[in-house]
């Protein structure tokens, strides 16, 4: 039977028919799906996670245990993960062991365009990168099949065309996987310098054999169209270069792109009389040759940045340009917090007190684009509390008071709770806000230990954000709804002034969640004195209309926010 | 038959999501090979949002280029406009009269252009459809991407009753009728 998957959801078919048992993951775009589609299988165990560092721990456990075990994470989530993943390769598995990881070039959904291969180099583990839905179903399955060959980790590398693109995958039974026999072995799984030391062996053998195969394997396929023009490609480029080029070029399909079959390049390269390597990001697999002395042309005739096209492909190697209508010169549609979103009434107090605003990575990041513009950095999933905590620390006591940090409640959970036990240890003063909006928002709604269900819904213990704060240290921990701003605004102002650090709980429900029924509409009545003030809080919902405010009804869901803000008291609920 | 490449542009929210699943699922059930590029994640949060739907004998490439597109299906004028350059020469577009004001237009930092439908017909064979009256008077706003389904619908080569079939197997059974209606209202109108 065919079906039209994502690629992440055949990613997940895969791991499903090859009797893949635990699966660990921290949602991230454009990975999320991975996980998310896990929970159709009840033969999968399947969880949220904290953050990438404690999925890939449970994955690494649940493989030493004798299960096949996935992790699944986007291309900053693979930083988190570094640490155990790069002892991993040394520990090897007992049950395959599969790390997926989608890369974003283009950053559609990130804060950086970090190229994944490079650390299945830097860590010596096998990758394997699927072109289609089809592929991204048989590499899973090939990636479990050669994980316990090579007694490896492997990853899966993924771009965001590749999991966000549906195409049609044959689906097939579950097979395999049964859970393998557990023996204690701490030469392999105990990573002391003495045991380490044995392992690097193995480890610099099994890449040796690891090249070995990626020469015989045909997960990298030589197409021979009797061409001049040579092509290598893997993933997405190689769609686009069939697309652009068709039978003008022959190619190698690299299936493997760690290691890389250091003849297959030279054979194909020598059978061809130009040779172009297509790769989005770095010049991964173009160094390679280029070590081998290999005449190729990559990067010096492409671009480092975002991602190619078919287009870009014919102008650079057939110098055809394509007739195009030119761009109009309109205004840009960036994307904003929703009509509703509780993150609006925190940004709206924030800039009205003019505060310094470390900020973190959710959709609350949104809080840096006008007219909010209150956000003054955003780095890394947790950084907001331990930048924040830096600022104060380098500038003192003054700037201290007139600085917050702000993160979301599943990214605190992530990586924030241990910048604020910094503070605390370090006697820091600054005041942290935490956004509560009941879910992982950006992602698409995930479920995280501050939401007390699991990813299959079920009830579970819910950790008390108010009393985990209190626990490392905070003696201040207040929570309050961003939307009743006059009190909002005063907490801030209380907490910022004190001489210790203190956390606000900013609580109030996403918007889009089905639990939260807004009912009725915002309108602006007769006692509008077109102050504008409504418009600071950046809705989408109320535009200008002949110069004056007006509230849009088909945009308006009546979270009641302006009504709170208007200074005049004239915006009013009236019913939808 | 060579590749055929839709475009579906809007604004995060719209439901453009859900109209390229129903149109890839009505093009497998013809039998073709089809490739449906989405979009996921921040740009969803009330953007500028674009899905390709691509379906032939072979499908490469899963995006659409700019000049390739033999249909694009807009959800709002500004949005045609900036998809605009992705038509191919003699490509057909169909948009929607719902206008969306971006953010740069809220804070007043710039107009939204003002005769955008006209200056889209002058540049492109254009249907222009008022989406949410149509969805109204078939019985929920809700239904407006139906009703651009059906728009579509009419400007392709795939008989109505697929369309209809495809409709069948996406919506919930108890939005059906409403959105047969809206489908059908669409299809008179493109």
């Amino acid at each position: 039977m065919k079906a039209l998957l994502l690629g992440n959801a055949a990613v997940t078919r895969g791991a499903y028919e090859a009797g893949a048992r635990v699966v660990s993951s921290y949602p991230g775009t454009p990975s999320t799906e991975i996980t998310e589609e896990a929970i159709k299988y009840d033969e999968l165990y399947v969880e949220w996670a904290p953050n990438e560092k404690v999925a890939a721990e449970t994955a690494i456990g649940a493989s030493i245990s004798g299960a096949r075990a996935m992790t699944c994470c986007k291309h900053v989530g693979l930083n988190v993960m570094a640490d155990p993943v790069f002892t991993a390769s040394y520990t090897g598995v007992n049950g395959g062991l599969v790390i997926a990881v989608a890369d974003d070039p283009g950053m559609h959904s990130s804060q950086n365009e970090q190229d994944s291969r490079h650390y299945a180099k830097a860590a010596k583990i096998l990758m394997l990168e699927p072109a289609d839905s089809a592929e991204c179903k048989e590499f899973t399955k090939q990636a479990f099949e050669l994980s316990e060959r090579f007694d490896t980790p492997v990853f899966l590398r993924l771009t965001t065309r590749i999991s966000h693109s549906q195409s049609l995958v044959e689906l097939e039974e579950r097979t395999g996987g049964e859970l393998k026999d557990y023996n204690k072995d701490p030469a392999k799984y105990v990573m002391t310098p003495a045991n380490a030391i044995k392992r690097h062996v193995v480890v610099e053998e099994r890449s040796k054999a690891e090249t070995a195969f990626a020469e015989a394997t045909e997960l990298n396929t030589v197409e021979d169209n009797g061409a001049k023009l040579g092509v290598i490609a893997s993933g997405i480029t190689y769609q686009y270069a069939k697309e652009a080029l068709g039978d003008k070029a022959n190619y190698l399909k690299l299936g493997v792109v760690w290691p890389l079959p250091e003849k297959k390049i030279a054979d194909f390269a020598a059978k061809c009389e130009t040779v172009y390597v297509l790769e989005e990001l770095d010049p991964f697999i173009e160094e390679h040759c280029k070590a081998l002395s290999l005449k190729v042309i990559g990067k010096e005739a492409f671009t480092m940045l975002g991602e190619y096209s078919p287009n870009l492909i014919r102008k650079v190697i057939l110098g055809e340009a394509v007739e195009e209508t030119p761009a109009a010169d309109i205004p840009v549609r960036p994307p904003v917090m929703c009509a509703g979103c509780p993150h609006r009434g925190t940004f709206y107090v924030l800039k009205k007190l003019g505060l310094t605003v470390a900020g973190d990575i959710g959709c609350y990041t949104l809080g840096s684009a006008p007219p909010l513009s209150s956000i003054d950095t955003t780095v890394c999933m947790g950084a907001s509390v331990s930048a924040a905590h830096g600022m104060a620390k380098a500038r003192g006591e003054d700037f201290a008071k007139k600085l917050v940090s702000v993160i979301g409640d599943s990214t605190f959970i992530h990586s924030g709770i241990t910048g604020l036990i910094d503070v605390v240890y370090n006697k820091g003063i600054h005041t942290v806000i935490i956004l509560d909006n009941s879910i992982t928002g950006m992602t698409g709604h995930q479920d995280n230990p501050t939401t007390g269900k699991t990813i299959r819904g079920e009830a579970t213990k819910q950790t008390d954000l108010k009393l985990l704060c209190k626990a490392v240290g905070i003696d201040s921990v207040r929570i309050a709804d961003p939307f009743d701003v006059k009190n909002f605004e005063k907490i801030v102002k209380e907490e910022t002034a004190k001489d210790e650090p203190s956390v606000i709980i900013a609580q109030r429900p996403c918007a889009l969640l089905k639990t939260v029924k807004y009912t009725g509409r915002a309108v602006i009545t007769d006692k509008c004195r077109d102050c504008k003030v409504c418009m600071k809080a950046g809705c989408p919902a109320i535009t200008l209309r002949d110069g004056r405010p007006y509230i849009e009804p088909t945009q308006c869901n009546g979270c009641g926010l302006c009504v709170n803000i208007c200074p005049f008291g004239a915006i009013e609920k009236e019913d939808a | 038959m060579e590749t055929k490449s839709i475009m579906i542009v809007g604004v995060g929210g719209q439901g453009t999501l859900l109209a390229s699943r129903i149109i890839g699922n009505t093009v497998i059930a013809e039998g073709y090979d089809v490739k449906v590029s989405e979009v996921h994640g921040m740009s969803q949060r009330g953007g500028s949002v674009v899905t390709y739907v691509r379906y032939g004998e072979k499908v490469w490439s899963p995006v659409v280029d700019k000049g390739g597109a033999d249909l694009i299906l807009a959800f709002e004028p500004l949005e045609a406009m900036r998809a605009l350059p992705y038509l191919k020469k003699g490509g057909k577009l169909i948009v929607n009269t719902q206008q969306i004001d971006p953010m740069p237009v809220i804070t007043g930092a710039k107009e939204y252009p003002a005769g955008l439908c006209d200056t889209l017909k002058e540049q492109a064979d254009t249907a222009v459809i008022d989406a949410a009256s149509l969805a109204l008077e078939a019985g929920t706003i809700k239904a407006v991407n139906v009703v651009l389904i059906g728009v579509t619908a009419k400007n392709s080569a795939i008989a109505k009753e697929k369309w209809i079939e495809s409709l069948k197997t996406t919506v919930p059974p108890k939005f059906l009728d409403v959105n047969l209606k809206a489908f059908e209202l669409g299809f008179a109108a493109g």
